[in-house]
């Protein structure tokens, strides 16, 4: 691939001459494919890969007051293990994003489900209507969540308000609930296009032979529509899993000292702590233990799905 | 009787969650501006009165526009240039058939699903560690276009993908060259799709905040600004009033550009699944 890329290089900047390289280039689609793609991905590769080279080399350093020691260490990651913070705030980040996550796909759900089999004119509208917040700004919509649930907050001032409660709730901002259901808030959209998505390409046939065949609607949902929108589930979970593991904003306006996470420390060793080795090691971790969970959960919904059809 | 198909029949309850899934998905969103018009600095019920006070609060302070202009000036830049790269890349995926498309498609797709506080630092690293560079407008331009280049291009394949390639060929037959052919034919066919992706990606950039709260300089982007006034609860009026314009600003911007390029079915393209 990269072998490629590289060859492919400077073919883009050659005018078409009768050469060797560009008949070549005319007769290999993969040849043409790369030149013309070569742009944006010389772009991102330089933009992702190098940092993130650097990212790696940088976690094995250690910090020597505004430089670092460029020995090769395994200090940072050796206290990532030892010292319970650090595995506190993984845990906690971990569990705080698989709550969201399966939150936010029971609920889009049945939303995803209403606008694949029962809306029938106008789904662009619905299916805009849905994704139209996700586009806006992300901290606007968690600083609207910080509103509604603040001490002195819409949900609290109303409740007072009306006169159902005394005392403000004081669970609802600076919680782990208050993070759970911002990011479940936030991220709907991610789940809902790909649960659309599977269920819009469900053959409404194979519905009809269920029925015909005796099925009522609670054994034909579980037996055909369930099954095959499970694709959709899985995207949809990954999707909102990968980026709310790693949520710096959320956590920092809603989450108060217990609903910190694990962006939030990486965000303090590249500020004031001032720990640049440290943060390094620990987006790291985060990203390798991000990627292990999705890869344990693909292979466990994959031989589920081998088993059920 | 129940041949009719089952589909077509109505689902109360399910109608009943449609709509309270929508109310909940915009309400929260729906009390900026509510209480951005009430005349407390307190956001709290009973509200005390309508006031646009803390409208022309904002609009008196020079920071405001400063951070206006700033990320105007980013959102354009990254905009112009993630469309151009997403052109060649929709392109590129949609028309060839080539080795190594669906990692390659995955990885140019990553930058929406990885937690951008990642890239945020890592691009620090790289700007600070590296290159030495000091971080300004140019470095938040560059971490946005990470994010914007895989918009630009999921918005625009769709519109390569909608349209007959026989017609690219035939005006390579009738004698165009591949620029002419660009421009006359390609162009004007994906057109609505440069629009959106214009629009989508300024949006984006504008609306941008962890990357920008990692390679800011001493020049604050509109959401660094908000960031920062968020400290100050006796900002919280006009950071309401703020807030509402930039939230009814994006809508508007987001919704014209999928107006714009309503024909393009962005849910039936799903990136690597054509290879």
């Amino acid at each position: 691939m990269t072998d490629q890329s590289a060859l492919a290089r400077p073919a883009a900047q050659t005018p078409p001459q009768v050469n060797w390289f560009s008949r070549k280039i005319h007769k290999s689609e993969t040849f043409r494919a790369y030149a013309v793609l070569s742009p944006a991905l010389l772009f991102l590769g330089f933009a992702i890969l190098i940092p993130f080279a650097i990212l790696v080399v940088l976690s094995f350093w250690t910090p020597v007051g505004f430089d670092f020691n460029r020995e090769f260490t395994l200090k940072n990651y050796r206290d990532i293990m030892e010292r319970p913070i650090y595995g506190t705030l993984l845990w906690r980040s971990l569990w705080i994003s698989t709550m969201a996550t399966v939150f936010t796909v029971l609920l889009c759900y049945p939303m995803a489900y209403y606008v694949a089999f029962h809306v029938h004119r106008n789904k662009m509208v619905w299916i805009v209507l849905m994704t139209l917040p996700f586009w806006t700004s992300y901290l606007l919509r968690v600083f609207a969540w910080k509103v509604v649930l603040g001490y002195e907050g819409v949900i609290n001032s109303g409740l007072i308000w009306v006169g159902w409660i005394e005392e403000p709730l004081k669970f609802l901002l600076y919680s782990p609930s208050a993070v759970i259901i911002t990011l479940a808030h936030a991220w709907a959209a991610f789940a809902i296009l790909p649960l659309y998505v599977s269920l819009e390409k469900i053959d409404k046939s194979l519905l009809e032979a269920a029925t015909d065949l005796g099925d009522g609607p609670m054994r034909r949902f579980f037996r055909i529509t369930l099954p095959l929108s499970l694709p959709g589930v899985i995207s949809a979970s990954i999707l909102i899993f990968i980026p709310t593991t790693g949520d710096y904003i959320t956590p920092a306006l809603l989450g108060g000292p217990n609903g910190m996470m694990i962006g939030n420390l990486i965000q303090m060793q590249f500020g004031p702590t001032n720990n640049w080795p440290m943060g390094a090691a620990l987006a790291i971790v985060l990203m390798l233990t991000i990627a292990a969970i999705c890869a344990a959960f693909i292979l466990i919904t994959f031989f589920v799905r081998k088993r059920i059809t | 009787m129940s041949t009719d198909s089952y589909i077509n029949r109505p689902n109360r309850p399910l109608q009943v969650y449609a709509l309270i899934f929508l109310i909940v998905l915009y309400l929260p969103i729906l009390f900026l501006p509510l209480f951005s018009f009430n005349d407390s600095i307190y956001v709290r019920f009973p509200m005390q009165g309508f006031t646009v006070q803390w409208y022309y609060d904002l609009m008196a302070r020079s920071a405001v526009w400063a951070a206006l202009m700033n990320s105007v000036k980013v959102g354009v830049a990254v905009s112009i240039v993630s469309t151009v790269l997403g052109i060649f890349a929709a392109k590129a995926i949609t028309r060839y058939r080539f080795f190594g498309k669906e990692p390659i498609v995955i990885f140019i797709m990553l930058p929406l699903v990885v937690p951008l506080i990642i890239f945020g630092v890592a691009l620090l690293v790289l700007f600070a560690q590296l290159l030495g560079v000091p971080l300004s407008l140019y470095t938040v331009a560059f971490g946005h276009l990470i994010l914007c280049i895989p918009f630009s291009t999921a918005v625009l394949m769709p519109r390569f993908e909608g349209f007959d390639p026989a017609i690219e060929e035939a005006s390579a037959d009738l004698g165009e060259n591949a620029w002419w052919t660009f421009w006359r034919v390609t162009f004007p066919m994906i057109l609505p799709g440069v629009v959106a992706s214009l629009l989508l990606c300024f949006t984006v950039s504008f609306d941008e905040f962890i990357m920008a709260f990692f390679l800011t300089g001493t020049d604050a982007t509109l959401p660094m600004y908000i960031w920062g006034q968020l400290r100050f609860p006796q900002q919280f009026p006009s950071v309401l009033a703020l807030s509402s314009l930039v939230i009814i600003g994006s809508f508007i911007i987001v919704l014209l550009g999928l107006w714009i390029n309503r024909d393009a079915d962005m849910t039936k393209t799903k990136a690597g699944t054509d290879a």
